[in-house]
């Protein structure tokens, strides 16, 4: 996907990417931290701060729970009248302003053998003291209600679930004895009702931070006071966790009526809204008093700090990110250079101009690079035209060779316009731009014609150059009007005496008595001629068995006859005609040149080989020539 | 001590409800509807929801009824305004019913809502109690008259000691750790000892019916002269109170929206979760077996086992017939 862009835009990306991922790192981490710091310093001083409102709540609670108890210990102690009694208790009531009644419950028949209930009760009304001498009765049997039944059973005082009765109330019973035969035995309850609204107050003018508040629930997770009216008394800590299934919200609850405390994170009660919540328990009741930090305001001042820091990334980002481009640019712009400077070079203009390299930087190393491979090119081909220019040369001067060797062939048909006793035509083919083979006819006298046919050992230059020998001694030979064998074994003679090279060459020599048609013959190595019977077959000659020329001083040939009639031919070849190759590596072979001229045997000479090419060439289809190809015919015409 | 204040006021707020409520109905009157009027077992809650979310819905006027519904309350049974003629129909215990009748009130049982007792003792298992047996001698509270049946059976079978002492309004006393077992409603009582902060699995708890002792609880009664002077009338009346039971058990959230109404009029003080808690287990009581078909029916067999459970407590002499105490919807 990024293979095809640019660098500088894999740079940027790569660069930008990697630095990101770098500053988010750094700013969640910062961010941890900070936030961190901060809650422990939030979650010591909401300590602090709840500690002391919770030792404000104690101080009350405790002084007014003072009061039941010193009732009971002169209701223990005193033998008290009736009167007295009840005139103690308004003295209680009018002297302390948070108690709003107080009220003596005492056990069935505890205080008059003759009555089951007996419960005094002074009461505010209205700002009024009011009493009530017996509030028990069948329809208010004080035995069975939480005030009196809970500290009678636990024989022990305790704070009721407060209530609501025109303002926020609680109950503070303590049981009382007396001493009835020696026994100490529980005489009745005293109840202390104590307007809770001086706490409502307290609570609902805790302000924290902006929004932050306080509520207090008592040891059931009822909500005692909340800024939200509705959900006082009428809603628990459970009952709100159970409405939203928040199981979490439970277990602070559940750790807050145990007496613990602890600093939470904490959806506030009336609004849901995300708060860090500090709790401690009010030991005297077993209430428990929160207190609510909203955390966006808590870690207003970590989201600015966060702020800054990002808004300080974002702008390091954007620098590094406008340097990123800008070197990148530099570098790929002299990469750019570079690339069209090796497009020039690549298309031929080696003297293209290459960037200067202003520093030695990778850049400028490529740069060098790219100079010294220019130069470098410049003196290869410099070199290489050089070269070319020897070898053209060369080529030229084989060109010439060939055709001196060419021209040093007899190459004008009819040769002898004015013998009608033969006709004679030849052809060669070389294989390479200088061949080996070679042939030759001349006239000795009037009547005797010398043919000769040859090939030499190796190929070109050397095979030429040895070839011509061969020829001029031959030619030098024959023309001395020597038999065949002789010719033979004078130019074998020549060439062996210096023939340091070893080099050798087959040589076919026939003359013939243009008179007679009388053909004497003689061979060294060479392939056997085919001699063509005016009305009969065609047939090898029967050359005998013999070594070739030049490697061999003194070497004896032999000379054989036979006797031309008007109408017969004689086909000289080299074996570049028989061993002609086709693509299957067959060879055109004795057999097929037999056949060959036994179908052509009939048509003109020049037409026999013409045709007989053709055959070649069909038969090789297309496969490069790997030998010279040389024929030569004569036709024995009748005087 | 808040009952000092309820018990100065008492007399005038049932007074004050009974005529705000008949004053709605007299006004309510003329338009060729059947006048009706009702009182629940209670204040309202959930426990009898289906009745406020008919009388809401509009089911009453359907069939051709305007129903009053009167403000029951802690301290005015409805019983005392069947007799005196103020109510038609009111919303018994089937065990009281039973005692009325056999009294000589002539009341009959036009439909018995709730099948399945919900009443239960609660144990917290640190007191060490896990099965019946686990009770013996343990401090119980006990509500007073017939809540007793099915707990002093339940001892009886079990061949329990127990420290009875009376139980209030509230769990507070078991809470606080003053008596071992307490009683409870399911739909009531139990959950506010769970809305204290204790963990179901943290309580055993002893649903009566669990153990042999189904005593059905809420029916629909009313006088029997009532009941002959126009039976179509009792029967409209019941298919749309049990279309309400329907509705609401279709529809908990509109129902307990209505409840909550109701429960701010009339100043109690009121609790969204526990009324769904509460709406969810009348559910399981009105319709046990989860079918609305056999909604409202008094089974033979139920009635019997009440029946039996009052004579051997010497709580009635006779076993009314049955066959006169309920009369089936159809």
């Amino acid at each position: 996907m990024f293979r095809n862009r640019s660098l500088a835009f894999k740079l940027i990306l790569f660069f930008s990417g990697g630095t990101a991922i770098i500053f988010l790192l750094i700013f969640s981490v910062n961010y941890t931290f900070s936030k961190k710091l901060i809650m422990r310093y939030v979650e010591e001083n909401a300590r602090n701060f709840t500690q002391s409102m919770v030792n404000r709540i104690e101080t009350v609670l405790r002084s007014v729970k003072k009061i039941p108890e010193h009732i009971a210990f002169f209701l223990e102690e005193g033998d008290l009248s009736k009167e007295q009694m009840i005139k103690m208790m308004r003295l209680v009531a009018a002297n302390n302003e948070e108690i709003y009644g107080i009220g003596i419950g005492y056990e069935p028949y505890a205080f008059d053998k003759e009555q089951l209930y007996f419960a005094p009760y002074y009461f505010k009304e209205n700002g009024q003291l009011k009493l009530f001498e017996n509030m028990g009765s069948p329809t208010y049997r004080y035995f069975y209600l939480d005030w009196y039944q809970i500290p009678r059973e636990l024989n022990q005082p305790i704070w009721t679930e407060p209530y609501f009765d025109d303002t926020l109330m609680t109950t503070y019973s303590t049981p009382f004895y007396k001493n009835i035969g020696g026994e100490r035995k529980l005489t009745g309850i005293i109840c202390a009702d104590i307007s809770l609204e001086w706490l409502t107050k307290m609570i609902s003018s805790i302000k924290v931070l902006k929004t932050g508040d306080a509520y207090l629930i008592s040891k059931n997770g009822t909500i005692i006071t909340h800024n939200v009216k509705e959900l006082i008394m009428n809603e628990s800590i459970f009952s709100v966790a159970e409405d939203r299934a928040d199981a979490a919200m439970r277990k602070i609850g559940r750790s807050m009526i145990k007496g613990e405390s602890g600093f939470v994170p904490f959806k506030s009660i009336a609004r849901g809204k995300q708060c860090w919540m500090y709790y401690a328990p009010v030991p005297t009741t077993g209430w428990s008093l929160a207190v609510l930090f909203p955390e966006d305001e808590l870690l207003e001042d970590v989201h600015r700090l966060n702020r800054i820091v990002g808004i300080l990334g974002l702008c390091g980002m954007a620098l590094l990110l406008g340097v990123i481009v800008v070197i990148s640019h530099t570098i790929t712009g002299r990469l750019r250079l570079m690339a069209k400077a090796a497009q020039a070079i690549g298309s031929g203009n080696l003297d293209a101009p290459i960037p200067v390299a202003a520093s030695g930087d990778e850049v400028g190393k490529l740069a060098e690079a790219f100079r010294y491979m220019q130069a470098s090119l410049k003196e290869y081909i410099r070199k290489l035209m050089e070269t070319t220019a020897a070898k053209e040369r060369i080529e030229s001067e084989l060109k010439i060779a060939r055709e001196i060797q060419i021209s040093m062939l007899p190459r004008i048909f009819p040769p002898f316009p004015h013998k009608k006793e033969f006709d004679i035509f030849a052809t060669m083919e070389p294989a390479k731009e200088v061949g080996g083979d070679f042939y030759d006819f001349f006239l000795i006298n009037e009547n005797k014609l010398c043919l000769i046919m040859g090939d030499v050992s190796g190929k070109g230059v050397p095979a030429a150059l040895f070839m011509m020998i061969t020829k001029i001694l031959l030619k030098n030979a024959g023309l001395q009007d020597l038999p065949a064998d002789r010719i033979l074994s004078r130019a074998n003679d020549i060439i062996a005496l210096d023939n340091d090279a070893s080099m050798f060459a087959t040589v076919f020599c026939a003359i013939l008595d243009i008179e007679t048609g009388e053909v004497e013959f003689a061979n060294a190595g060479h392939n056997p001629p085919l001699i063509c019977r005016s009305g009969a077959g065609v047939e090898f000659l029967e050359i005998g068995k013999s070594f070739v020329l030049g490697p061999m001083q003194g070497y004896k040939f032999t000379s054989r006859r036979l006797k031309l009639n008007p109408g017969d031919i004689i086909f000289l070849y080299t074996d570049g005609v028989t061993e002609a190759m086709n693509t299957k590596k067959e060879l055109f072979s004795e057999g097929r040149l037999k056949e060959a001229l036994t179908q052509l045997k009939e048509k003109s000479i020049t037409d026999i080989i013409k045709a007989l090419r053709q055959e070649i060439v069909g038969f090789t289809q297309g496969e490069p020539q790997s030998d010279d190809i040389t024929m030569l015919v004569v036709k024995y015409n009748s005087r | 001590m808040q009952k000092v204040k309820i018990f100065f006021s008492i007399f005038t707020a049932v007074f004050m409800a009974v005529i705000v409520f008949s004053y709605c109905h007299q006004a309510c009157a003329d338009d060729g509807l059947k006048k009706i009027t009702f009182i629940p077992m209670w204040s309202p809650q959930a426990q009898f929801a289906g009745y406020y979310v008919a009388y809401e819905k509009g089911f009453y006027k359907e069939r051709g009824l305007d129903v009053g519904i009167l403000q029951g309350g802690p301290d005015y049974p409805p019983m005392e305004l069947l007799k005196s003629g103020k109510a038609d129909f009111c919303v018994m215990w089937l065990a009281s019913a039973i005692q009325r009748r056999s009294e000589g009130l002539k009341l009959v049982n036009i439909a018995q809502m709730v099948q399945r007792s919900a009443l239960m003792l609660v144990a917290k298992k640190s007191s060490g109690i896990f099965r019946p047996q686990d009770m013996d001698g343990k401090k119980v509270s006990l509500w007073e008259g017939d809540l007793q049946l099915q707990p002093k059976a339940f001892f009886k079978k079990y061949n329990l000691n127990v420290n009875a002492i009376q139980q209030s309004y509230t769990v507070n006393l078991f809470l606080s750790g003053g008596v071992d077992v307490a009683s409870a409603m399911w739909y009531n009582e139990y959950h506010a000892i769970l809305n204290s902060g204790i963990n179901e699995d943290e309580l055993s708890i002893f649903l009566f019916d669990r153990y042999g002792l189904n005593f059905p609880e809420d029916g629909i009664y009313v006088l029997e002269e009532t009941f002959n002077k126009d039976p179509q009338a009792a029967r409209e009346f019941i298919r749309a109170s049990i279309e309400g039971w329907q509705y609401a058990f279709e529809h908990p959230d509109e129902a307990i929206e209505i409840i909550l109404k109701y429960m701010k009029q009339a100043g109690v003080p009121a609790n969204k979760a526990h009324q769904r808690w509460m709406l969810n287990r009348m559910k399981d009581i009105v319709m046990p077996q989860g079918a609305a078909g056999g909604m409202g029916i008094l089974k033979r067999e139920d009635y019997q086992r009440v029946a039996e459970e009052l004579k051997n407590n010497g709580l009635i002499k006779e076993i009314p017939d049955y066959a006169e105490f309920f009369k089936a919807l159809d």
